[in-house]
């Protein structure tokens, strides 16, 4: 057993688990924060996906232990009482059916955008759909999903 | 903006999902949790000899470690096939034994032989790792080929040859004697390949016994609580119903693959009991692709008879179907009374005849996935239709003109009765949004880029709704299939819709809401609604087979029929009006060609308050319906797909795809086209992508994502969907049912399309670069070349 303190949604939270905890699991079973979903198990399907420090990481291949001190951000925190407009672009357009991955979408969504952003690089259709390698979607075709982050960067 | 029938309304229930706050089961934790773990064989075919749990037993933390024989000593029952399909000559299905944990021999890789109850989910797997199983193997038929052996294994001694049954339908004699007839046959073979659904919210069952009361509590990842408490109280006799809960809470996805009851449920209840502690078990995705049930799996021959004309004259289909090492909940109804009564297509045929056989195999069960049966169906209707027109010489889309059904209801020769339709006006509109005409343009342009383009038709029929009982009944189908919805007003006027569809992702707590918004003029926010959950909705059949709306929406409007009646019979009072003048409008309840009225809320709190009601009226307002379907429900739609393949290395992109679709009336196309959409990406992934594999010795080799490709965001296309609607004359909102569509339609439109690309027909799905480099290197035709 480890203690392992971090910061989670602007709140500094600290549990102990054994070393070989991963994030997704220290955020659904220390933190009860189970909006963070798991997919898979090989790191393939995106359903985890958190910020740390600002980046988009797969909390289901990153060891709790590994990020003493770090900064985590989860769907429940990404917007501060309100509804992040990527929250609000997935209802606009429809960008959601079963509602499983979405968290992990969303998260890469705003990544995905911030970082377009920063670099001044056009966010394509071609370019969203490139950027969701690692998120797998069931229910949608991703039709929906392009368009709805394709809504959001328009409004960040 | 109006909420009402064919409003693109956003869904209500998008709020939880997308801040996190949606409850799926393995987000409930309870006080006295504990975990399980399944041990489960390595082997594809085994004697078990003999099982060692003391090392597991010996570690802290492990509470208990449970066994077959344990199981079935305790009265478990056996998990059973629910539809009894009839061979040919009259005998029953062979249904081989299946208990949830095995006890004398284990049938297929994943098989379950034992559960570890521990404190931690870690601790569970790990102590699982060390229950020592011994096993005397026995030699493996995992594929239809190699169960059909004469030498293959026995996989249940009551399957002498592992034949389920032989099973047939329509007049042998008259096909044979329509194809002798012809003019031209066309002749193919096609396989329709193995499947896993994979929903993205892995299975998981949270089991909780309370031994003071002697009562259990199971949150499920299910598409039908009510059924599964049925078979889990009355086949498997884990408890009475009254003393079982059944909770699916949020479902995230199901795809067919959450229908089943599955060994791992009834497990998790039994150890609750045993150990009196809530057991909770998630499957992880290996676990996924070695226990959920797959899809598909046929092997088909077939031939179609033409007259000089291209008119059909006969079809005779023959098709192997892999049922894997159980028959599971679904399972024999799947190639059967789902596949061959949809073999007439769009088609007016006289002589149809299919002749099904159905084995075991060493593999994981195989049961309905989206579409089931539908899609195999289809996949060799409109790949002979392409193929047959290719070889006459003819356009594939006139070829399919020349034999639509044109008139309704249309009765087949193969069971079915179809409802409305207009196939001529949906092709035209895909072949209008895929601009057709401007394909050779395209194709000459692909051409100068070295591409093979090419472009590929799917015009198909579906069969939704599912079903009248009594028919289902008739064909052997254990259960009825009507639903069930309970329409409660409250006293200030708000309204609880109880229905026992179930949504896992559907959006049926927007689209229900609508129908009710739509009825009553009332906001949509004073609708809300209620599923998922044996304590709180009395009963109710679930969701699949696109259902939810044919069926479960007008078991609603029956249910609405009767509030509306007693409401005009309260305000006719209240207002001393004639029950007959009495309308309801925007909310409120007048009196026609007055200035009489009463608001809605005032019409609820009277049928409450009970002070001024009709003499002998019964207070509350409170009405339930059961509706059973007069007939299936008959989806229909056109799709084109073109592609673009580059010959040097296989590589197939689809550069555009066209649905048209007629589902009846629409309640809400945003969430309709969301389906389409969901169901195109499955079909486009059978097609070029997904492929289940095991070896000969029965070992799945696509065991994780790394192995099974799932479709991503950059295999696929943007989609372009409209609609033609001609209502079903079977139900009062005059609904088909659209959830299954895109995956029924998509992969003969892909493989007609890149067939067509590369000049070869030789091609199987899914469609890979090497399946298409393959095809391309090995065809002689010199349309490869064009």
């Amino acid at each position: 057993m480890t203690k392992i303190t971090l910061k989670v949604n602007g709140k500094t939270v600290s549990g102990d688990a054994p070393d070989e905890t991963l994030l997704s699991v220290f955020l659904r079973e220390n933190l009860r924060l189970t909006g963070t979903h798991v997919g898979c198990d090989t790191s393939q399907c995106g359903a985890c996906v958190v910020h740390v420090d600002g980046k988009s990481v797969k909390s289901c291949s990153t060891l709790a232990v590994s990020l003493e001190g770090a900064e985590v951000t989860t769907i429940e925190g990404l917007a501060n009482g309100g509804l992040h407009p990527m929250q609000v672009a997935f209802n606009d357009n429809h960008g959601l059916q079963c509602g499983f991955c979405t968290p992990g979408m969303i998260m890469t969504g705003v990544d995905m955008v911030n970082r377009y952003k920063t670099e001044g690089t056009e966010l394509t259709s071609e370019a969203i759909r490139a950027e969701l390698e690692g998120n797998i979607c069931r229910c949608t075709g991703y039709h929906n999903i392009v368009k709805s982050i394709e809504d959001a960067a328009a409004k960040m | 903006m109006s909420t009402g029938i064919g409003d693109a309304v956003k869904r209500k229930e998008d709020k939880r999902f997308t801040t996190g706050k949606g409850k799926y089961t393995d987000d409930v934790r309870n006080d006295n949790q504990a975990y399980a773990a399944f041990v489960r064989s390595p082997h594809a075919h085994a004697r078990v000899t003999g099982i060692d749990a003391s090392a597991a037993l010996a570690m802290d933390g492990v509470i208990d470690v449970l066994n077959g024989a344990q199981l079935t000593g305790d009265g478990i029952g056996n998990i059973i096939c629910g539809w009894a399909v009839t061979s040919k000559d009259g005998s029953p299905m062979n249904m081989g034994a299946w208990s949830a944990l095995a006890t004398e021999k284990v049938r297929y890789v994943g098989d379950a032989v034992a559960v570890v109850i521990a404190e931690t989910q870690a601790l569970a797997r790990i102590a699982a790792e060390a229950v020592e199983v011994s096993y005397e193997q026995l030699s493996v038929a995992a594929s239809i080929a190699a169960a059909m052996e004469a030498d293959a294994p026995e996989i249940h001694e009551n399957a002498p040859g592992n034949l389920i049954y032989d099973w047939e339908i329509g007049d042998e004699a008259a096909t044979d004697a329509g194809l002798a007839g012809a003019a031209h046959v066309t002749t193919l073979d096609v396989i329709n390949n193995r499947l896993s659904p994979n929903p993205m919210e892995p299975r998981s069952a949270v089991a909780t016994y309370d031994d003071s009361e002697e009562q259990y509590t199971l949150y499920t990842t299910s598409q039908n609580p009510h059924v599964a408490r049925l078979v889990l109280s009355a086949f498997y006799n884990v408890a009475p119903e009254h003393k079982l809960r059944v909770i699916a809470p949020d479902v995230g996805g199901g795809f067919g693959a959450k229908i089943y009851i599955y060994p791992e449920e009834i497990t998790c209840l039994w150890a609750s009991m045993k150990t009196n502690r809530s057991v909770k078990w998630t499957s992880d995705r290996s676990e996924a692709f070695l226990t959920d049930a797959h899809g598909r799996d046929h092997v088909t021959t077939a031939k179609m008879g033409f007259d000089s004309s291209g008119k059909i004259v006969g079809f005779k289909v023959d098709t192997l179907a892999n049922l894997g090492a159980y028959m599971s909940l679904f399972s024999s109804s799947v190639p059967t009374y789902l596949y061959a009564p949809l073999l007439s297509g769009q088609y007016n045929i006289d002589n149809i005849h299919c002749n099904v056989r159905a084995y075991y195999s060493n593999t994981v069960p195989v049961d309905a996935y989206r579409g089931a049966g539908r899609p195999e169906a289809t996949y060799l209707v409109e790949r002979m239709m392409e193929t047959a027109a290719r070889e006459m010489g003819m356009d594939p889309a006139e070829l399919r003109r020349r034999n639509f059904i044109q008139s309704f209801p249309h009765a087949t020769p193969v069971l079915m009765e179809y409802d409305a339709g207009d196939f001529p006006t949906i092709l035209k509109m895909a072949q209008s949004s895929a601009d057709v005409a401007g394909f050779p343009a395209r194709r000459a342009e692909a051409a100068a880029r070295g591409k093979l383009r090419g472009i590929g038709y799917s015009t198909f029929i579906e069969a939704c709704g599912i079903a009248p009982s009594k028919a289902v009944g008739s064909l052997g189908c254990g259960i009825g299939l009507w639903e069930s919805a309970e329409v409660r007003v409250n006293p200030v006027g708000s309204i609880e819709i109880l229905t026992g569809s179930h949504s896992h992702g559907q959006g049926h707590e927007t689209t229900f809401a609508q129908i009710v918004s739509d009825r009553f003029g009332l906001p949509i926010e004073n609708v809300s609604i209620v599923h998922g959950d044996t304590d709180k909705v009395q009963f109710g059949m679930g969701t699949y087979g696109s259902r939810s709306g044919p069926v479960g929406m007008t078991a609603v409007v029956k249910a609405m029929d009767k509030v509306e009646a007693k409401v005009k019979k309260i305000a006719a009072h209240a207002l001393e009006a004639s029950e007959d003048d009495i309308v309801i409008e925007g909310g409120e309840v007048k009196v026609t060609g007055t200035d009489k009225s009463m608001a809605w809320h005032e019409v609820g709190l009277a049928a409450y308050i009970a002070h001024n009601l009709p003499e002998g009226m019964e207070p509350g307002l409170k009405e339930t319906a059961f509706f059973d379907p007069v007939n299936f429900s008959f989806p229909s739609g056109a799709f084109i797909c073109e592609v673009e393949v580059d010959p040097d290395t296989g590589h197939t992109e689809i550069v555009q795809f066209t649905s048209a679709d007629d589902f009846g009336t629409i309640i809400n196309p945003m969430v309709v086209e969301g389906q389409v959409h969901g169901g195109v990406a499955q079909g486009i992934g059978q097609a070029m992508l997904e492929h289940v594999i095991y070896d000969e010795a029965g070992q799945l080799l696509t065991g994780s994502y790394m192995d099974y490709t799932m479709p991503r965001a950059a295999d696929l296309p943007f989609y372009d969907v409209s609609h033609h609607s001609t209502p079903s004359p079977n139900n009062p909102l005059g609904i088909k049912g659209c959830g299954e569509a895109g995956a029924i339609g998509a992969p003969p439109a892909v493989i007609n399309a890149i067939t067509d690309a590369i000049g070869s027909n030789d091609l199987e799905m899914p469609a890979t670069p090497q399946a298409v480099w393959r095809a391309i290197q090995a065809n002689s035709s010199p349309l490869a070349a064009e």
